[in-house]
């Protein structure tokens, strides 16, 4: 025990050292000073325990949920609303024969499914998920750990779980698999990049990378407003980074047959089915922090009682009724979108969102700039009339483009008109030709100066 | 082709998005679903469901053993043994007015589809078919249904068969629907009958076969 008390020690000396080299204001504003070893050890566990519990609870509420918008109720047999059927499904899953594929590379085949699985929790550690609580006598905050580049971990540990998905893919053997993987893999690099450049934004805004910081920056503002593109830029990239619909090209049932982890079955698959719905919890905590005040309560009821709303536990609240705003609002889309073409998708990340994204970021660098040397302070008002200018040329823009092309469209001649029956036997239209509409008296009754053609075997020859 | 309506310029702006209105407002609809074992919803009236086979006011059958249900079914479900009415001392007895009756009668239900030309092909209006649609069995035999299963329940005036028809009515008398209850000359003639049944068993003389049991012994299986 007191061997791991001194390497914390240790370690907590390490980061103190580097932290002052640092800009004054990349350092985290949570304060762990007073959170010895094993609290973070019981905050660790917990938190492990919440996100298994919100993964249960999540896959219940999404079959619910999609059930309603289908107008039929969904899973409500298995305890009370059904609640225990993830529980159900679970138990069947790990009961389940676990196969693994003759052709398969069997260590990187185990292997894979683990990193995804480990990956997804990692993320979680970086959230802000309240103020300063106190717990078993100790003054800390509600967050496992922060860095002064704490978002960058995120990104870099989802580019890492994508190793569970390509090598899951590879490994296994197996055509289907190796494409799903393969697009997978596309498909989250991708859109990783939009997703880091729309964040850029909210660096530039907080002037930092560390959560607790970015969310002690929005305690006036939420950053929903002056970054308003790069969260909806964010929306778009964190469904495409999670796999889920509209984008779930890689497990394209019709064509791939449930993707990478088509060959995974029991508790190998259970982990890519864990991996995937902690991600969609991490994406959408990312979000809240990043652009909707993390802990903080909404602007209303912030201000009631001197910020009473904000102090303690009451932070875990408002952060968790936004994240699952974020869940609701992931099954609201696989519940009303259809599944994209990959090459629909893939043009739209990479000749869409990438350059405007930039374009955005260099945007954003100027209001910066406008507001510290043109505006003076850095005031609500400033931001609010340099966004709402640059969102009217945007809207300007599009409008003049979008006259452009209607104008630009050219009206296709009709093609000529055939009657089908013409030679006595009906015919398809050739190209160019259209057929004529049926008169909506019926058919004409057969005049005797169009006598029948005689009946021969030989086709007439008509144009 | 008749001209587009004119969109109006909120429901333009909106249109690429209306799809999530239309799931967001289903989910305050109500639901479709049956919950079918706890909530059992009616049938139709005239629902196709299991057989049924009549009887007269009086608990005499209709069944008249025909066949021509049996003949009707385009499935090959139904098997009837039809034997005479006996009505003489110590004879087996009588369970329909007339001639015959139905001694034997079984229809399949794994053969069986509901189609009710049995219903129309029935001369005496002894074969109907009820709502009740449960019928499932983990069973082949339990899905081959007997007499004594498909025959109506007894209602209130009638005596089971077998019984003498009421006196001084005619078989035609009983489809006019002259007969509007069991007579206590039935009644008094199936508690005698039943008085009778009980002494002959008691005397274990079991040699001699009870009427009115009917043999299992068909091939409707």
């Amino acid at each position: 025990m007191s061997l791991i008390a001194s390497l914390a020690a240790g370690l907590q000396t390490g980061v103190d050292t580097i932290a002052p080299a640092l800009a004054s204001t990349d350092n985290p504003m949570a304060d762990f000073s007073d959170t010895p070893w094993w609290l973070s050890l019981v905050k660790a566990v917990l938190l492990f325990v919440i996100m298994v519990v919100s993964v249960l609870l999540v896959t219940w509420f999404e079959r619910r949920v999609i059930g309603r918008m289908q107008q039929r109720p969904g899973p409500n047999r298995v305890g009370p609303l059904g609640i225990m059927q993830t529980l159900a499904d679970g138990v069947k899953l790990a009961l389940t024969e676990d196969l693994t594929p003759k052709n398969a590379d069997t260590v990187v085949f185990f292997l894979a499914p683990i990193i995804t699985g480990a990956m997804a929790f990692v993320s979680f550690a970086i959230i802000p998920m309240g103020a300063m609580v106190t717990m078993f006598g100790h003054r800390t905050p509600l967050q496992l750990a922060d860095t002064p580049v704490a978002v960058l971990l995120v990104l870099a540990v989802a580019g890492v779980g994508v190793y569970g998905i390509v090598l899951g893919g590879w490994s296994s053997g197996s055509t289907y698999p190796l494409l799903g993987g393969l697009r997978s893999t596309a498909q989250v690099i991708s859109y990783e990049i939009a997703m880091g450049l729309s964040l850029v934004a909210v660096f530039m805004f907080s002037g930092s990378m560390s959560t607790s910081q970015i969310v002690a920056s929005q305690k006036s503002l939420w950053f929903i407003l002056p970054a308003f593109f790069s969260f909806l830029v964010y929306v778009v990239t964190m469904v495409g980074e999670t796999n889920r619909l509209p984008f779930d090209l890689a497990e394209g049932d019709g064509e791939l047959g449930g993707g990478f982890h088509t060959e995974y079955s029991s508790l190998k698959w259970a982990m890519y089915f864990l991996g995937e719905y902690l991600n969609m919890f991490t994406v959408s905590a990312l979000a809240t922090t990043m652009f909707l005040g993390g802990w903080q309560a909404p602007p209303g009821i912030a201000a009631i009682n001197g910020g009473m709303f904000n102090q303690g536990w009451w932070g875990l609240l408002w952060f968790v009724i936004k994240l699952w705003l974020f869940i609701f609002f992931f099954i609201w889309l696989r519940g009303s979108l259809v599944r994209v073409r990959y090459d629909q998708f893939m043009r739209f990340g990479w000749k869409f969102l990438i350059p405007v994204t930039m374009l955005w970021v260099v945007a954003v660098a100027f209001i910066r700039g406008a507001q510290l040397a043109f505006f003076g302070e850095n005031t609500r008002t400033a931001t609010v009339i340099v966004v709402g200018v640059i969102a009217a040329v945007a809207l300007g823009v599009a409008w003049v483009w979008d006259g452009k092309r209607a104008a630009a469209a050219v009206p296709v001649a009709r093609p000529e008109e055939i009657d089908p029956f013409a030679g006595g036997y009906p015919v398809p239209p050739l190209p160019g030709q259209r057929l004529r509409e049926p008169s909506p008296r019926g058919l004409q009754p057969r005049t005797s100066a169009d006598s029948y053609p005689e009946l021969t075997d030989q086709e007439a020859t008509r144009g | 082709m008749a001209d587009e309506q004119k969109a109006s310029f909120l429901s333009e702006l909106f249109a690429p998005v209306a799809g999530f209105g239309v799931t967001f407002a289903t989910m305050f609809r109500k639901l479709q679903t049956e919950e079918y074992p706890e909530v059992k919803r009616p049938t139709q009236p005239r629902y196709h469901g299991r057989h049924q086979l009549n009887r007269h006011p009086d608990g005499l059958e209709k069944c008249v053993g025909c066949e021509l249900c049996a003949w009707a079914c385009p499935a090959d479900a139904i098997y009837v043994e039809g034997a005479d009415n006996d009505d003489s001392e110590g004879g087996g007895g009588r369970f329909s007015p007339g001639e015959r009756y139905g001694r034997v009668y079984q229809i399949n239900y794994l053969r069986c589809i509901f189609c009710g030309l049995c219903i129309e092909a029935c001369p005496t209006r002894a074969l109907t078919m009820t709502n009740d649609y449960e019928m499932a069995a983990d069973e082949r035999g339990k899905l081959i249904y007997e007499k004594n299963q498909l025959l109506a329940p007894m209602q209130e005036g009638m005596v089971a068969a077998p019984h003498p028809m009421v006196a001084g009515l005619s078989e035609r008398d009983y489809y006019q629907g002259t007969v509007a209850k069991a007579t206590p000359e039935q009644h008094a003639w199936a508690d005698a009958r039943e008085a009778g049944l009980a002494s002959r068993s008691a005397s274990a003389a079991a040699s001699t076969r009870p009427p009115a049991v009917p043999s299992t012994q068909g091939d409707a299986r």
